[in-house]
């Protein structure tokens, strides 16, 4: 898909909450002892204070600021997640009422699992595109949900990123081309009222995670006559380190063109936020001219897939926060309590 | 906190608005009927930048209905030359310096049990990254 005026993103920013809760402590509770380390060694957890809401705002205001556009002529903004803060009331009005944007606006909380920030990216492209609007604002963010004691706990994270994208003229990193790529697979999933959400045995992975990475991207390849050798670099939904490892390399992507980008070692897979925040990553490290593959998946199931390329601005706009000043300002939880109770697993009788 | 109030406080709690005296420019925040300076009541909305220095603070240990203790207020001079009361968050007490640099971020202040409504609004944390221009 490509849209009828050229779009770009002009300005990107990143959240990563502070505390990490060790995977090892939450070995120690459920698991024998002997049992093999987990997939990755920490997981982003979010302060008592903190939720989708306030972490799409610190995004977005970094994007703004980055992006050297009038907020005034933001002409929506959707917000991907799937840990929204009210079951019902948009997240998306809180963020615009924040960047001081309402009420001209348009403003909806977007939802397809781990892929409801590239759905809101899409959506994004369409409106500038079309000339509807002059700057869209589209933010992937989750504090990622897990049952006590399920596997999902060992690597379900908290943060996301946010992009602004306007015409291409003033962009740091043009839009060649995007795809999506859906089914109807019920390999993750939570009902409505449920705290916790289920994963479907069997339909992990193969049938979900890679039919529908591997569908996207290569439809994409062949949509822009593109090999992955034409990229610097990769980024995809991150789950866990070795389902990324095991899709780029199926495609044809090397570990070098995926290192920037793979966040989830440090952090967990921040579902929505997942492969959003790999990309905003990769922009603080990308040169001028650079080509960028991106692939998100969320489970329901579908991906999209996009490719950019990296303008000369880019160098100009990387003031504030870089990903890694959020990785690096850790704070550790020292047990499993502290951690049940920051995620709102427990609470106060 | 009841609704209406936080509704009407919005511009405040979420961008630090605040106000300029038409007569004198003196800059305050929050919103007052009178301004502090010349006694004047007319203002323009202002929006504060939201950078300033840890100016003092304490630990809270005994604290109001709806604020779990322990937590630190801080009174911050903006750089606009504004003292303003705030909670310090992503810090912990021993982490604390009068003149830290911090920044404006905004959070959730309270809860209003499961059911009920979330106040967001702001709270200041130590400067991160490097500097946003505007
Ligand atoms: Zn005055």
């Amino acid at each position: 898909m490509r849209s009828r005026e050229p779009v770009g993103i002009a300005g990107y920013g990143a959240y990563v909450p502070r505390y990490r809760a060790s995977t090892a402590s939450i070995s120690a509770t459920w698991r024998p002892a002997g049992a093999a380390a987990a997939a990755v060694g920490e997981i982003s957890v979010a302060g008592h204070d903190e939720d989708v809401v306030t972490m799409a705002i610190e995004a977005a205001r970094t994007a703004v600021d980055r992006s050297a556009v009038d907020p005034a002529t933001i002409g929506a903004v959707w917000v991907g997640t799937e840990s929204k803060p009210y079951a019902v009331k948009p997240s998306a009005t809180l963020v615009a009422e924040a960047l001081g944007i309402t009420p001209g606006v348009v403003a909806a909380d977007m939802e397809f699992a781990c892929k409801a920030g590239s759905e809101a990216m899409q959506a994004a492209v369409a409106f500038v595109g079309a000339g509807m609007v002059d700057a869209t604002l589209a933010i992937g963010m989750d504090t990622a949900q897990s049952k006590p004691g399920d596997a999902l706990e060992y690597t379900a994270g908290c943060g996301g990123a946010a992009f602004l994208f306007t015409p291409a003229e003033a962009s740091l990193a043009t839009v060649e081309a995007s795809v999506s790529h859906v089914t109807d697979t019920a390999d993750f999933f939570r009902r409505e009222g449920a705290s916790y959400p289920e994963h479907g045995g069997r339909f992990t992975g193969e049938p979900s995670y890679f039919e529908h990475t591997l569908a996207a991207s290569r439809r994409l390849l062949a949509e822009l006559g593109a090999e992955p050798g034409d990229f610097a670099h990769a980024v995809f939904h991150q789950p866990v380190p070795k389902f990324v490892l095991r899709a780029a390399t199926a495609l044809g992507f090397s570990h070098e063109q995926i290192g920037a980008g793979l966040l989830a070692p440090r952090m967990g897979n921040a579902y929505a936020g997942s492969s959003l925040l790999g990309l905003a990553a990769v922009f603080d490290v990308a040169k001028p001219g650079d080509r960028i593959f991106f692939c998100s998946y969320g489970s329901g199931a579908g991906s999209d897939a996009f490719s950019f390329r990296v303008t000369d601005r880019i160098t100009a706009r990387r003031q504030g926060p870089a990903v890694t000043d959020y990785l690096d300002r850790r704070r550790e939880i020292v047990d499993y309590g502290h951690y049940l109770r920051l995620r709102g697993k427990i609470r106060r009788a | 906190m009841d609704l209406p109030r936080y509704h009407r406080l919005r511009s405040a709690y979420y961008r630090l608005e605040g106000q300029r005296c038409a007569s004198c420019d003196t800059l305050q925040f929050p919103a007052r009927a009178r301004c502090g300076s010349c006694g004047g009541n007319a203002f323009e909305d202002h929006r504060l930048s939201g950078r300033g220095t840890v100016y003092s603070y304490t630990e809270m240990t005994q604290a109001p209905a709806g604020f779990p203790p322990p937590y630190l207020m801080a009174l911050v001079r903006l750089e606009e030359g504004v003292l303003l009361a705030a909670q310090l968050t992503d810090i912990d007490a021993h982490e604390v310096e009068i003149g830290m640099p911090v920044e404006m971020v905004t959070r959730r202040l309270r809860e209003h049990g499961p059911r009920g409504f979330l106040v967001y609004g702001y709270k200041f944390r130590p400067l991160l990254g490097r500097r946003l221009v505007s």
